[in-house]
């Protein structure tokens, strides 16, 4: 595809469009699920500790079980209620991922290089705070 | 307070901060920090975790609704988002560094700008400009829907677009917020970008730059399941209803009411931030 002037614009902007509303709705899935899920384990968690005192007042930082993508799924699989939460709110970072990465194929698409490379840079930083070892 | 009762009163505030923020269109992160911590007592550092996680479910929530419209322009958001995530991981990293008073005081002065805001006229100023050659090279120029048909507009002043979006990335990063007023301000004001396109794109990207911080605040385990799931509940729900009865509701007395909270707490969060009590 040549990108001459408006007329090359205007194909663009229609190709937009429909990524625009695949995206919007994929947007909204992910957040109606890790609601779902959150909800579950937020209710299974009330229900299991409704009588212990809450206190926020002092920080001490969450355990290493529910800080990490691999021990929170194992959380999760071994049915803990605060595992059960935690991987619903990773589920909702995952969602803006999920529209960068789909925003790459989507360029890569309407074959526009330049922003298949402006997302990759978007999509690599996110992995990299989601996976870094020290939480940077 | 047992978990049942802090779950409970914490998913009210959280319902009622989300549906202002929608309805005035600053979102509820703004007032999400300062309630949990000038209220419940909450460690900012546990509330900026969790408000982070607020803020992605109702951007991303919100989305879908916007995108349909046609407003949004997607290569002006994924360009400026390489400025805001790097800019929230720098403020996700200040934040492990800083003393918790001094972002409550930072907090409190970006809360008295989003105050100011909502007193702001939300007019175009902007028609017929010329073209600008980087945001030519970038393609970043585009259209959006009027009632006399697609009307075209130009992007200006790249640089400082960008440079202000890093600092709205960092803001996000360092306080938890979704740094909309910031990320308007960079498009409408400097680059010259139609208001209702400069919102919308800003909401899309507001859960971008929010996801990038969070994963930070995961890793480092400032993000605790028991205080986020009431606020992320609550503030999704709040947001929702604020959306549906958007249309009938008084949006400028709203926002001048939510104005002098959003006042009101910043100041609040200034004075226990000098007072060392955050």
């Amino acid at each position: 595809m040549t990108d001459v002037g408006g007329s090359a614009n205007l194909g663009a902007t229609v190709n937009d469009k429909s990524v625009e509303l695949f995206l919007g709705r994929l947007l909204r899935w992910g957040v109606l699920l890790a609601a779902l899920v959150v909800f579950v384990g937020g209710v299974w968690f009330v229900i299991e500790s409704y009588n212990v005192p809450q206190n926020y007042r002092v920080f001490r930082g969450e355990p290493a079980e529910l800080r990490a993508v691999p021990q929170i799924v194992h959380q999760t699989i071994a049915l803990r209620p605060l595992g059960l939460i935690q991987f619903g709110l990773l589920l909702l970072i995952a969602t803006p991922v999920a529209r960068v990465l789909f925003s790459v194929l989507g360029f890569a698409l309407e074959r526009d290089w330049m922003y298949v490379v402006i997302t990759l840079f978007v999509l690599g930083l996110l992995i990299y705070t989601l996976t870094s070892r020290s939480g940077v | 307070m047992n978990t049942l009762e802090f779950t409970l009163v914490v998913t009210l505030g959280s319902f009622l901060a989300g549906m202002l923020g929608s309805l005035t269109g600053l979102g509820g992160g703004v007032v999400i920090v300062p309630l949990l911590t000038l209220v419940f007592g909450v460690d900012i550092r546990y509330a900026i975790g969790a408000s982070l996680v607020s803020v992605i479910a109702t951007s991303s929530g919100a989305a879908a609704a916007y995108l349909r419209e046609g407003y949004s322009n997607m290569r002006v958001g994924m360009f400026l988002e390489i400025a805001t995530t790097v800019g929230a991981v720098s403020g996700a990293f200040l934040a492990g560094y800083l003393h918790t008073s001094i972002i409550a005081i930072v907090f409190g002065v970006v809360l008295m700008y989003s105050a100011y805001t909502t007193t702001r006229k939300e007019a175009d100023v902007v028609a017929g400009m010329p073209p600008d050659r980087i945001a030519t090279a970038l393609r970043l120029d585009g259209s959006y829907p009027t009632n006399d048909g697609p009307k075209s507009y130009h992007v200006r002043n790249v640089p400082l677009g960008f440079g202000l979006m890093y600092v709205a990335g960092v803001l996000s990063g360092l306080l938890g917020i979704g740094s909309g007023a910031v990320k308007v301000l960079a498009m409408d004001q400097a680059m010259k970008i139609p208001f209702k396109v400069s919102t919308t794109t800003s909401n899309f990207m507001i859960g971008v730059t929010a996801a990038a911080s969070a994963g930070i605040y995961l890793r480092r385990g400032y993000i605790d399941p028991g205080l986020a799931m009431p606020v992320m509940l609550g503030v999704l729900a709040g947001a929702l209803v604020g959306a549906r009865i958007l249309p009938g509701a008084k949006v400028r007395t709203l926002r001048i009411v939510f104005g002098v909270v959003i006042a009101a707490l910043a100041i609040e969060m200034i004075f226990q931030g000098v007072r060392g009590k955050l």
